[in-house]
């Protein structure tokens, strides 16, 4: 990623519009009995599109901004998320995955990082409040929406923080195939 | 390099959960007006406007969405009011049910004390079978020769009479129905005293008549047929006198000879649920006739 002022403004203003998006609307809007949870999906679509240092660092801020706005415990949010963040991010770095269905797993996979993370620490940092079994079925039911969100949100993400990035792995691979360096006409 | 960027990477990573456990510790142990939660509500204060507006903003998105959600839950209240709704007509129509075989039984006991028939032991039983056929009107119902019943006993219900017995088992007995075509009974007009048969119209259970009137003329429309019991005691009646049978509802024919007088039973012969039988009609009549 190219990193400038207008590339953070740009990570800045969708960590910005997602959150208040989360907060004013998509809580408030219950499918299968949960909300849906933006937050790791935005965290995962900017690790996977930028790496593991801008996973962290939005998520980190985004969590830290959902905390402030909730009036949360500060820091809870932001150590999941920029767990979640930074996981993504690595994932690209170490394997460049290509596969079109890379987003909505990863996708999944933080959502249930994030939720079942605050709900660890929720636990660690003790909880005076009995816990019902049913935040088990909640948990996998907002991992279910989230999968559901999780490709729109990474092409919304990419659409935004298209100028900024190098190809997309797919259209990299298939210009090394056509121009000789992947072809194998170009070992004969 | 690539050394300096792992390092880089790493001291990044490493200095943000820092900062995450510093804030998290800093949070626990700070009182309710302490520096971050001042910083948490005054970031409040300002995104807040801006939360509002996006909150109105996206009333409609948020509505629509809403409007799924209400459509799914609507139907999902439908099926189950729809389930209630069933289980409340079925408890309904049971209890119109037991309120109509309340009513019936009360008609039944009532008639049965006011009219004096105790003395004759009456035994109530349920209707649970009828004949389909128009020509052999019967009904089954569930006593038999081991509660007292026989054949050709009366059978009466809350309005009068129903029929008799016409056979009958251990546990059951079937029971002949004014309208039956082999149906007969000796009877007389309760007003005028006129004495004769009652006997059934085949193909119309509404309709009997009441033949073999000495003096028909005698006779009015509206007036009560009863039973009319043993008159001869060689020919003894197996129907105690004064039970009600029904009202002469139109004559036919002018002259003496072809006067022909209809019978509309009191009892309603299609639609019986409880009966009685008169397991002892030769006990001494003390009936009333209503």
């Amino acid at each position: 990623m190219t990193w400038n002022a207008a590339s953070v403004a740009r990570l800045f203003a969708i960590a910005l519009v997602g959150g208040i998006l989360q907060l004013t609307t998509i809580s408030q809007v219950a499918i299968f009995g949960v909300p849906a949870d933006l937050s790791p999906l935005l965290v995962a679509a900017v690790g996977l599109l930028c790496g593991s240092i801008a996973g962290a660092s939005f998520g980190f801020g985004l969590g830290l901004f959902m905390d402030t706005l909730l009036a949360q415990t500060l820091g809870l949010n932001s150590l999941v998320l920029l767990t979640a963040g930074y996981a993504a991010g690595r994932l690209r770095e170490l394997r460049d995955p290509a596969h079109a269905l890379v987003p909505v797993a990863v996708g999944a996979a933080a959502t249930g990082v994030a939720v079942i993370g605050f709900s660890v620490l929720q636990f660690l940092l003790g909880v005076d409040a009995p816990v019902s079994l049913l935040l088990v079925r909640q948990t996998l039911m907002t991992i279910v929406l989230n999968t559901l969100l999780a490709m729109p949100v990474y092409l919304a993400c990419r659409r935004v923080l298209a100028p900024y990035l190098p190809d997309d792995p797919r259209r990299r691979r298939r210009r090394a195939y056509t121009t000789g360096g992947l072809s194998p006409l170009s070992r004969a | 390099m690539y050394d300096r960027q792992v390092r880089r990477r790493r001291a990044i990573l490493l200095a943000l959960v820092v900062c995450c456990l510093v804030l998290l510790t800093a949070y626990f142990g700070e009182s309710s007006g302490g520096p971050l939660k001042s910083v948490q509500t005054g970031t409040m204060e300002v995104v807040a406007p801006v939360q509002e507006g996006a909150n109105r903003a996206l009333k409609p998105v948020r509505d629509l969405f809403g409007w799924f959600g209400d459509t799914f839950d609507a139907k999902d209240e439908r099926d189950k009011l729809e389930a209630e709704r069933d289980r409340l007509r079925a408890e309904v129509a049971r209890l119109q049910v037991a309120a109509n075989e309340n009513a019936e039984l009360r008609d039944i006991v009532d008639y049965a004390r006011s009219s004096g028939l105790d003395a004759y032991e009456p035994r109530t039983a349920r209707v649970y079978s009828r004949s389909p056929s128009s020509w052999y009107q019967t009904i089954e119902i569930n006593k038999g020769s081991s509660d007292g019943l026989a054949v050709n006993q009366p059978v009466i219900n809350g309005k009068g009479l129903v029929g008799k017995v016409k056979a009958v088992s251990d546990g059951n007995a079937v029971v002949m129905l004014l309208s039956d075509s082999e149906f007969g009974v000796s009877a007389l007009a309760a007003a005028s005293g006129q004495p004769g048969s009652i006997l059934p119209v085949a193909g119309s259970p509404g309709d009997l008549l009441f033949d073999l009137v000495p003096e028909a003329k005698e006779v009015r429309t509206g007036d009560t047929i009863v039973t009319a019991g043993t008159i001869s005691a060689r020919l003894p009646s197996p129907f105690p006198q004064g039970i009600p049978i029904g009202r002469v509802k139109r004559i036919e024919g002018e002259g003496e000879l072809d006067r022909t007088i209809h019978v509309a039973p009191f009892a309603d012969l299609r639609d019986l649920d409880f009966v009685q039988v008169l397991t002892e009609p030769t006990a001494d009549l003390r009936a009333a006739t209503p």
